[in-house]
């Protein structure tokens, strides 16, 4: 259905070509799943399929891709439009209309079907994505998940033979995820469409896969071929693959389902066995002797550096938080989880002062944030907002931290002593938009780190990081609550928060419907549950680094 | 937005400007007051809850604004009407020989403000009508029924008018991300240093826009015979030539007599032309809206407001400034104007169910 033939990509003005001599076919009927780090080139190989890759993207295309037969180097990317369906990162900037129904008929006027095929075709995939009950609802007013599902549906209803994804459930919550997955399944089973998706997020995705394709690193020339064969090889894995390969099993699962079945054994082995706390809170040693007029400080009750109480935001006529009571300790990992417009943000937002409470009290050390000047409350609170983007306004690294340390009144060099640690490779003279999404991110908390706040709080701070991204943001990240940093961070990444969280927080209507330990409130939860967890259940193991640790001890 | 059977965009188009019309024809504040009631009244029964009805308050008081930079203007530079009563008298700025005519300061007479106030009431009631159109009808669902060959060029201008909510929509969040450098958030520095990254991500998302309109086939054209294509483009051309030589025969002295059927022969070149053009696109339509027996009662209410308003008899109409009286609300007209709520009650209720779910 898609066949590359010795393609190569290079854009304009860049050294290196982002692709080289990529041969491949995917057949028809296929879910084909493109994996790699970032910066491989996933997005470029996604592009060249619907044609935007070179036409719209300019750069140079040597070799030849044709999908159902047309060669996209004669075949402009309008031209494609009836047989290749493409949905991008981000699912808002894919809208022409502003309601569902129109969206949904968009694609079909401009091929120019007759009316009472528009009609049957939009009211069947109204049903096959289940936006019945959306149909008439402005766009702007869906939650992430239903604008990803009508970006999905607005290139169905064209009837397209392929359909390109690039990252489809990053930016969801667990069970949106699956919605979307479920959707997909159907397509490739009922309707046999070639599915060529780009996903980061490997531990919700793998398992639906027929066939792999592996960007091992920029320039290497690509890995085909089935899941388990592919992930043995793989830089980046979800942890139910890590944990097989930990423990020898093959050939690999790529399901919990699989894995569970062959875990007899391993459970057997950990019986007994305690799982380490990712990293205790640290209860601060007895109350250091040195100043005179120190207050003594009881060391089972640090003094919290947030505090919310009976707390209340609204935004217009919607109630965005109920009734929050949540205390911060130094030292402490909180994870907020929960639906996409739950109020995680807005929690999160609440602690920096961007929303006034319409009830109730909020604290932050001794500040009331929508009180405090942005300047004073810099040193109390900092947050990196869900695009790290947002804070970053200079045009080189170098520039970013002289005026991140004079905005924090620290020491100039701070900030750059904070990024070579951060991100040990980076030269002065870099734009911050060069970089990729891990280094970015890492500049953001970099720059917000100048002004050592003791209260850390990060928006979904793993959307479109690789998995090696993501283990170095664990380590930094632990690193600074060792140092007594508090971080409260909204993600819908479940691995993430089993690895880093002491505690979990999860959010429903803007109403906190559960708060406690990680280990507890994680596993008993199917939706927000790591993968090692619901493979070795009823014993409580999180994550692959724990299960390891504990065979080391034992062996 | 669209429920089934909801009503025509241009019909709730056609309303407003039926009463924007009668609006202009009157000074009358007691009149103003009861159209702008009307406009109002309609708005409140049958608008939905999508975020384009919502600029109607943003219309509301941009006509409060008309009036009083109306009124301060009149109070600074003064009026033109003969007055008697002084309320205040501003020290005058001397101005040079030159500049006679022009007073900056001096009376300000109780008949000038009352004009200025009148003529503000106006424009701002003006203002309002289209607010109410804005509010009752997306400005978009009217591109469904464009003839096709002007189609792209109408998706170009409601692509453009998004633009504009979703810059003000950067700039917030931009502004609010100084507030986490420790920058104030208020004050026009912060506005200025916001932006070159604001339009860095208008233009970043533009041309993610244009990308995905592309790779869903905007712009696919019908492969038209040569012949056909050259007709529309001579007639065209001819067509616009016509009408601009037609209109020139109209209003200059000389030529009256072609004037008249060189512009309709020109008119018909063009809608000719504009139709053959429609060939090349391939675009269908999915659901237009229907033109109804309640389009016809909407429009025609408008239309009715607007007719009996310039048949009205002339003298309540503008109620007398000097010497100054006290305003009376003519019966007939007043009459006319409600006929303008006949929307309220014909027109399709809407389902309220954009609230159901919090917005993200």
């Amino acid at each position: 259905m898609i066949r590359f033939e010795n393609v190569t990509v290079t854009y304009d003005g860049a050294a290196e070509p982002s692709l080289r001599d990529v041969g491949l076919t995917v057949p028809e009927g296929e879910l084909c799943l493109l994996v790699g780090p970032s910066g491989t080139g996933k997005s470029t190989l996604l592009g060249t399929v619907s044609g935007l890759v070179p036409h719209f993207t300019g750069g140079t295309l040597r070799g030849r891709v044709t999908v159902a037969g047309r060669d996209t180097r004669t075949h402009r990317p309008r031209e494609l439009a009836d047989v290749v369906g493409t949905v991008g990162q981000d699912p808002l900037a894919h809208f022409v209309t502003d309601t569902v129904e129109d969206e949904l008929a968009y694609g079909m006027e401009s091929l120019g079907l007759p009316p009472h095929t528009m009609r049957r075709r939009v009211e069947e995939t109204l049903d096959l994505l289940g936006l019945a009950a959306l149909r008439n609802r402005p766009i702007a007013t869906l939650s992430g998940g239903q604008q990803q599902r009508v970006a999905i549906g607005s290139v169905l209803t064209t009837h397209p033979q392929v359909l390109v994804l690039d990252e489809p459930t990053s930016a969801l919550d667990p069970a949106a995820a699956e919605e979307v997955l479920a959707v997909l399944q159907r397509l490739v089973h009922d309707l046999g469409t070639t599915v060529l998706m780009a996903e980061h997020r490997l531990e919700r995705v793998v398992q639906y896969a027929d066939r792999l394709i592996l960007l091992p690193a920029p320039g290497a020339a690509p890995v085909c071929g089935t899941p388990a064969e592919v992930m043995a090889v793989s830089p980046v894995r979800p942890p139910v693959v890590d944990l097989g390969r930990l423990v020898g099993w093959s050939p690999l699962p790529l399901s919990v389902r699989d894995a569970r079945r062959r875990a007899a054994p391993l459970r057997e082995r950990l019986a007994g066995a305690v799982p380490e706390e990712p990293a205790p809170v640290p209860v601060p040693a007895q109350p250091r002797r040195t100043g005179l007029f120190r207050k003594p400080v009881r060391p089972d009750s640090p003094a919290p550096v947030a505090e919310m109480s009976g707390l209340a935001v609204r935004h217009g006529r919607v109630d965005a938080l109920r009734d929050i009571g949540l205390t911060v300790r130094p030292g402490e990992t909180v994870a907020l989880m929960g639906r996409n417009g739950a109020g995680k943000s807005t929690l999160l937002r609440t602690l920096v002062g961007m929303h006034e409470p319409a009830r109730g009290t909020v604290r932050v050390g001794d500040a009331v944030p929508h009180r405090t000047s942005p300047r004073r409350l810099l040193r109390r609170v900092g947050l990196v907002p869900q695009d790290p983007r947002d804070l970053l306004y200079a045009d080189r690294v170098a520039a970013e931290c002289t005026a991140a340390d004079q905005d924090a009144g620290a020491t100039p060099g701070t900030c750059r002593e904070l990024v070579t640690e951060l991100l040990p490779d980076i030269s002065d003279t870099t734009h911050p938009r060069d970089l990729s999404e891990g280094q970015r991110l890492a500049l953001a908390l970099a720059v917000v780190l100048a002004a050592r706040p003791p209260l850390l709080l990060l928006d979904e701070p793993t959307r479109g990081l690789d998995y090696a991204a993501k283990a170095r943001l664990v380590e930094i990240l632990r690193a600074r609550a060792a140092e007594g940093h508090a971080i409260v961070l909204a993600t819908h990444d479940v691995e993430l928060a089993a690895e880093l969280a002491h505690r979990v927080l999860i959010l429903a209507e803007g109403e906190i419907v559960a708060d406690g330990p990680t280990a507890e409130v994680v596993v008993s939860s199917p939706s927000f549950a790591p993968q090692v967890s619901k493979i070795l259940a009823p014993q409580p193991w999180l994550t692959v680094p724990q299960v390891r640790d504990a065979l080391g001890v034992m062996a | 937005m669209r429920n089934s059977g909801a009503l025509h965009a241009g019909a709730w188009w056609i309303w407003a400007l039926g009463l924007a019309a009668a609006a202009s024809r009157t000074t009358n504040p007691l009149l103003l007051g009861l159209l702008v009631g009307v406009a109002g009244y309609v708005v409140a029964a049958r608008r939905t809850d999508a975020p384009w009805a919502r600029s109607y308050g943003a219309f509301l008081r941009l006509g409060l604004a008309v009036i009083g930079i109306r009124l301060v203007f009149a109070v600074l530079l003064g009026s033109p009407i003969p007055g008697t009563h002084t309320v205040f008298t501003l020290p005058e700025v001397p101005l040079p020989d030159w500049a006679r005519g022009v007073r900056i300061g001096g009376r300000v007479t109780a008949e000038g403000l009352v004009f200025s106030l009148y003529d503000g009431l106006k424009l701002a009631s003006l203002l309002v009508c289209v607010g109410a159109a804005n509010a009752l009808a997306n400005p978009a669902r009217l591109l469904k029924s464009l003839p096709g060959a002007l189609y792209e060029a109408g998706v170009a201008v409601v692509v453009a008018m998004t633009f504009a909510p979703n810059l003000v929509a950067d700039v917030a969040r931009l502004r609010a991300a100084r507030r986490l450098r420790g920058r104030p958030d208020r004050g026009p520095k912060a506005l200025l240093q916001v932006g070159l990254p604001v339009l860095e991500g208008a233009l970043e998302r533009s041309v993610a826009m244009a990308a995905a309109m592309d790779a869903r086939g905007y712009g696919r054209t019908a492969r038209v015979p040569r012949s056909v294509r050259h007709l529309t483009n001579v007639l065209t051309l001819g067509g616009l030539t016509g009408v601009c030589a037609g209109t020139y025969g109209l209003l200059a002295d000389e030529g009256a007599g072609y004037g008249v059927p060189v512009l309709l022969l020109g008119l018909a070149a063009a809608l000719g032309g504009l139709l053959l053009g429609g060939r090349r696109s391939v675009r269908t339509r999915y659901r237009p809206d229907v033109w109804g027996v309640r389009a016809w009662l909407v429009s025609g209410s408008g239309a009715a407001v607007a007719a009996l308003m310039a048949a009205a008899p002339e003298a309540p109409l503008h109620p007398g400034v000097v010497p100054l009286t006290a305003p009376v609300l003519p019966l007939g007209a007043a009459g006319a104007v409600l006929i303008g709520l006949l929307p309220a009650f014909v027109a399709p209720a809407t389902r309220h169910d954009a609230s159901e779910e919090a917005p993200q």
